[in-house]
C-alpha cells in the first residue's frame, strides 16, 4: 500500500458524494409514511414478508426508522414476499433500462432463496409498492441492491426452514431448502414454500450486512441466465411507456419555446381551439395542447401562433473559452471542490527530464435514447398516477408532488421497463407536462417527446476542457501530474498511476446548456485526457505505450486487465503502418477495471478513419451473469465510438443546430467493428456494477491508434467529426 | 377517409386522418404497439414494417398509401405459438439490451433474408444501416441474423415468410 492509494479512495468518496449532489439537485420533500403491517397484507395477501434496511450509505438513505412489530421501518430498501401460492415477489425501487438487472437480481434472489428463477417476479420502480430508492445510476444496483436482495432471500429461506422445523417438530439443522421446497432428508418429507406461507402474516426486518454465500459457491448467480422476460421483446409484446394507454386517454403535446430561456410574449390559439376535441392549456410559460388523437394534436401545435422573447445566448464556436471564463469560485461546486494534492507538482516538474503541457476538450453529446422521454398521467380524486421511463421514480414523484402542491402519498410513479436511458432519464419533465395537461383536461393524457424535442429539451453530457501538465524521467517514470477539469465533472478524475507529485482539480463552470448525467459521467472525458496524455508521454520517452503504463502502475487489478486486453489483441505482435494503427487505453471507475485495445484503418485520400477491431478486457469482481455482462461491455465499447469519433451537439443562440438523427450521427452497423470481450472473473471479490465503466476506454484507445498510424495527435472528442484533419 | 388495411393477414377498416402515418394507425387505431416510434424522420428504423414484403419506415408512410397492400408487423411473425427463425435467433443470442429497437431490427432482418437467404456480413450491415440500436448491440444482432440465415438455409427456409 502506498500513500497515493489512500488518497485516491478518499477522492472517490468525495467525487461520489459530489455526483450524488449533482444527481439529486432537486429538493426532496421529507414526507414519509409508516406502512402498516395490516395494510401490507391486505395488499399482498398473507404469507411471509422480509424487508431489508438501508445501511448508513448516505446516497440511498431515507429517514431512519426503528423496525417494530406493526410498523415497517421507513428506511427499508427492498422487500420480498412469499405468497400462499408459492409465488415470490420482490419489490425494489431500481428500474430496468436495458442493463439487465431484472434478470441479474432475480438470479441472486433465486440463488439464496433456493427457488426456481421462474417463481420469482420483480416489481421495480413503482413508488406505491417499492421502498424508497434514490435511483438507478452510478452502477450501484449490483454492488448495493444485489447484496440486499441476497440478504432478504437468505433470511426468507432460513425462516421457511424454521417454520417447517416447527411444523414437523424436528431440528431445523436437519432440513434443507431446495427448488422452492423444504426437505427433510431423513423422513423424505417435503413441503413447498407456498404451503409453509399459508396462514402466515409474518414480517421480518433485517439489517443489510449479514454475511452472504461466497460467489465461488454460487449456482444460479454467476451463470448466463437468459433474460427473464426476453420473449416479450422479440414479439413486440413488452409495453414501454409510449405503448401504455388508459381509458379515455388524450394525446398531449407541448408548444416549445423558440429558444432556451425564452418567455412567452403573446399567444394566439384561436385557430387551434377550433380543431374538434382540442383544448389549449396555458400556464405561465407553459403552453400545451390535448387532442383526441395524434394527428389533431400535431395540427393544433402547428396552428398555434406563439411569440417568444429570449435573451441572446452563446454558441458552440466559443464553448471552450466560455467554459474557462465562467469558472465558478471554489466553494460553489455543490459545496465541494474536489482537489487532490500529493507532493509538489512544481518540484516534480523541476526534477523531470521532459515536461508536457496539453489541453483536451470534449463536446456536449446527447443520450438520444431510442425510447424518447414519455409519460402517461392520470388524476383521480386529487391523486395522481404517472407511468414514465425514468431512472429516479421517487425523485420524479416528489417533483410532481411539489409542482402540483399535493403530498407524495397522493402521487404514484410507475416505471415500465424502459427503452434505455444512459443517464439521460434522471428527471421527470415529460411526467410534469403530462400531469399538467391531464389536470386541465380532466382525462388521462400521454405525452411522447418527438426526436427533435429529445435532442433539444433533454439535457446533455457536459462539455469540458481539461489541461494536463506533466513531467517524466528518461526511464519512463512519471514524476509530476497536474490535471484541471473545467465543467465536465469529477468522476474518475484521479489518476490510477503511481505518481509522487499530483495536483488534480475539478472546476465547475456555468454551462451554457442544460447538462447532467451520462453513462460513465465525466469518466469518459477524464480517461480521454489522461490516457491520451499518457500515450503522448510514452512517445516522448520512446517507450511502448503498454510497457509505459505498466511501469507507472502498481494497481494489480488494472495491470491485469491491461495484460489481458493486450494478450487477446496481440499487442506488439505487428508493427503499425501509416494506414493501420494500434492503440491502448484503460482505467478504473466505479469498482470496474477496463482496458481497451483498438485497431484503426486510415484512408489517406478520403481522410477517413475506420475502427477495425476492439478488444475490451473488463473486471468487476465476481461476475453475476457473464452473458449479460458481455452484452454490456461490448455495447458500451461500441457506444463509446459515437462520442469518441463523431457525436457532438451544435448550438447557437439558445437553439440546438442538429436536433435530428440525420445531422447528429450515432454509431450504426457500418461503424461498429469486431468487438472481443475478455472478462476476468474475480470470485474472491464482491461484484461491482458494469453498465458504465467499459465505455471509457474506447475514445482514447482509438485516438492513440490514429496517432500510431498517422502521427496526428487528436485532443478533442469527438476525434474525427469531419474526417481526419491534416495535422494535430 | 375510410380505408381497408391488410395487417398480418387480417383486414381492418380504419378511418385515419389524411395526413396520418401508417405508424400512428398501427399503434393508435389498431393497438399494435410492437412497432415503435423512434424519430418520426425515417432515420432510426424503429418503426420498420413490411409492406408488400419490403421494409418501409411506417412513420414516413401515409396510412392511405398502404391501403390494400399486405402489411406485416412484429406481431404477425409468430405463427401458432412458434417464433419466426429471426425472432428465435434474437432471443437465443439475446441480441438486445433495452429492446426498443428490436421490433424494427427483426423486421429489417426478415426482409433481408426474404431477398437473400445467406447474406454476407457486409450485406447485412449495408441493408440494416438504417436501423439504429442506441445500446449498440450491433455485433450480437449481426450474429443473430447470421444464425437465422444459417437455420433458414439449413432446411427450414420456408419459415422465412
Amino acid at each position: 500500500m502506498n500513500g497515493n492509494l489512500h488518497s485516491v479512495e478518499l477522492d472517490f468518496e468525495r467525487t461520489a458524494a459530489l455526483e450524488n449532489a449533482q444527481q439529486d439537485s432537486m429538493f426532496r420533500l421529507d414526507y414519509r409514511f409508516e406502512l402498516q403491517r395490516r395494510e401490507f397484507f391486505k395488499l399482498l395477501g398473507g404469507g411471509l414478508l422480509v424487508g431489508v434496511c438501508v445501511s448508513s450509505l448516505a446516497q440511498e438513505s431515507g429517514r431512519k426508522g426503528r423496525p417494530s412489530e406493526d410498523n415497517l421501518p421507513t428506511s427499508l430498501s427492498a422487500w420480498l414476499h412469499v405468497a400462499e401460492d408459492g409465488k415470490v415477489t420482490v419489490y425494489t425501487g431500481k428500474v430496468e433500462v436495458g442493463q439487465n438487472i431484472r434478470t441479474s437480481l432475480s438470479q441472486q434472489v433465486a440463488e439464496e432463496l433456493r427457488s426456481p428463477i421462474e417463481s420469482i417476479q420483480l416489481v421495480m420502480g413503482d413508488t406505491a409498492l417499492c421502498p424508497f430508492d434514490m435511483g438507478t445510476f452510478g452502477s450501484r444496483t449490483t454492488p448495493n441492491m444485489g447484496p440486499r436482495l441476497r440478504n432478504v432471500a437468505a433470511t426468507a429461506r432460513e425462516q421457511l426452514i424454521t417454520i417447517a422445523a416447527e411444523r414437523w417438530r424436528v431440528s431445523r439443522d436437519t432440513l434443507v431448502a431446495s427448488d422452492g421446497k423444504i426437505l427433510d432428508p431423513r423422513s423424505r418429507k417435503s413441503i413447498s414454500y407456498g404451503e409453509l406461507s399459508r396462514g402466515q402474516e409474518l414480517v421480518t426486518v433485517i439489517p443489510d450486512d449479514p454475511p452472504l454465500e461466497a460467489p465461488k459457491d454460487w449456482k444460479v448467480a454467476g451463470t448466463a441466465a437468459p433474460k427473464v422476460d426476453g420473449r416479450t421483446f422479440v414479439t413486440g409484446e413488452h409495453k414501454y411507456t409510449p405503448d401504455t394507454t388508459r381509458p379515455g386517454m388524450l394525446v398531449g403535446k407541448v408548444v416549445r419555446p423558440s429558444a432556451f430561456k425564452a418567455s412567452l410574449v403573446s399567444l394566439d390559439s384561436a385557430e387551434a381551439s377550433k380543431i374538434p376535441g382540442v383544448a389549449v392549456v396555458r400556464d405561465g410559460n407553459f403552453v400545451g395542447v390535448v387532442a383526441p388523437d395524434e394527428p389533431s394534436a400535431v395540427r393544433a401545435v402547428r396552428a398555434i401562433h406563439a411569440e417568444w422573447k429570449a435573451p441572446a445566448q452563446s454558441s458552440d464556436a466559443t464553448l471552450f473559452s466560455d467554459l474557462r471564463k465562467r469558472t465558478s469560485e471554489p466553494g460553489e461546486t455543490y459545496g465541494m471542490n474536489p482537489s487532490h494534492v500529493v507532493g509538489s507538482v512544481e518540484q516534480g516538474l523541476a526534477n523531470a527530464d521532459k515536461t508536457l503541457s496539453q489541453t483536451y476538450t470534449v463536446a456536449y453529446i446527447a443520450h438520444a435514447p431510442l425510447e424518447p422521454r414519455a409519460a402517461l398521467a392520470e388524476w383521480n380524486n386529487g391523486k395522481l398516477t404517472v407511468w414514465t421511463g425514468t431512472q429516479r421514480p421517487f425523485a420524479v414523484r416528489d417533483d410532481l408532488a411539489e409542482t402540483f402542491h399535493v403530498s407524495p402519498e397522493n402521487v404514484r410513479v410507475i416505471v415500465p421497463d424502459t427503452g434505455s436511458a444512459y443517464g439521460g432519464k434522471h428527471v421527470g419533465d415529460a411526467a410534469v407536462e403530462a400531469a399538467r395537461l391531464a389536470r386541465a383536461a380532466g382525462k388521462p393524457v400521454r405525452v411522447v417527446w418527438t426526436r427533435e424535442e429529445e435532442f433539444t429539451w433533454a439535457y446533455f453530457r457536459p462539455a469540458g476542457v481539461i489541461d494536463v501538465k506533466s513531467g517524466v524521467r528518461k526511464d519512463g517514470t512519471v514524476v509530476a501530474w497536474q490535471f484541471d477539469n473545467y465543467n465536465s465533472g469529477p468522476s474518475a478524475i484521479s489518476t490510477p498511476y503511481n505518481i509522487p507529485n499530483q495536483k488534480i482539480e475539478f472546476h465547475a463552470s456555468d454551462s451554457p446548456l442544460r447538462q447532467g448525467s451520462y453513462r460513465g459521467l465525466a469518466a469518459t472525458a477524464n480517461h480521454f485526457a489522461r490516457e491520451t496524455h499518457m500515450d503522448e508521454l510514452a512517445h516522448i520517452v520512446r517507450m511502448d505505450p503498454l510497457e509505459f503504463r505498466l511501469k507507472n502502475l502498481n494497481d494489480p487489478r488494472l495491470a491485469a486487465v491491461f495484460q489481458a486486453a493486450a494478450e487477446k489483441f496481440g499487442w506488439g505482435r505487428e508493427k503499425g503502418t501509416p494506414t493501420r494503427g494500434f492503440g491502448i487505453a484503460g482505467g478504473v471507475e466505479k469498482g470496474g477495471y477496463i482496458a481497451t485495445c483498438a485497431e484503426v484503418e486510415i484512408d489517406p485520400a478520403r481522410r477517413d478513419v475506420a475502427v477495425r477491431r476492439i478488444v475490451a478486457a473488463f473486471e468487476c469482481g465476481a461476475i453475476v451473469n457473464p452473458d449479460g455482462l458481455r452484452n454490456q461491455v461490448a455495447g458500451a465499447a461500441a457506444q463509446g465510438l459515437g462520442g469518441g469519433l463523431f457525436e457532438a451537439i451544435g448550438f447557437d443562440d439558445g437553439k440546438i443546430t442538429n436536433p435530428h438523427f440525420a445531422d447528429y450521427r450515432v454509431p450504426r452497423f457500418t461503424d461498429v467493428p469486431k468487438i472481443e470481450v475478455v472478462l476476468l472473473d474475480r470470485k474472491d471479490l464482491p461484484p461491482a456494477g458494469a453498465g458504465e465503466t467499459p465505455i471509457v476506454g474506447t475514445a482514447p484507445a482509438v485516438g492513440n491508434a490514429i496517432f500510431a498510424a498517422t502521427r496526428i495527435r487528436l485532443r478533442s472528442m469527438p476525434l474525427v467529426p469531419r474526417g481526419l484533419p491534416k495535422s494535430s | 377517409m375510410s380505408l381497408a388495411l391488410l395487417v398480418n393477414g387480417i383486414e381492418h377498416k380504419v378511418d385515419p386522418a389524411p395526413d396520418q402515418s401508417l405508424l400512428s394507425v398501427l399503434r393508435d387505431n389498431l393497438n399494435l404497439t410492437g412497432t415503435k416510434y423512434g424519430c418520426g424522420e425515417g432515420q432510426c428504423g424503429a418503426c420498420t414494417v413490411l409492406l408488400n414484403s419490403r421494409p418501409v419506415r411506417s412513420c414516413r408512410t401515409l396510412a392511405s398509401f398502404a391501403a390494400g397492400k399486405p402489411i406485416t408487423t412484429i406481431e404477425g411473425l409468430e405463427q401458432n405459438g412458434r417464433l419466426h427463425p429471426v425472432q428465435e435467433a434474437f432471443l437465443k443470442l439475446e441480441a438486445f439490451e433495452c429492446g426498443y429497437c428490436t421490433s424494427g431490427m427483426i423486421m429489417s432482418a426478415v426482409a433481408l433474408l426474404k431477398q437473400n437467404h445467406s447474406p454476407t456480413d457486409s450485406q447485412v450491415r449495408e441493408f440494416m444501416n438504417g436501423n439504429v440500436c442506441r445500446c449498440c448491440t450491433y455485433p450480437r444482432i449481426l450474429e443473430a441474423v447470421r444464425l437465422a440465415s444459417t437455420r433458414a438455409s439449413a432446411g427450414s427456409g420456408e419459415q422465412a415468410r
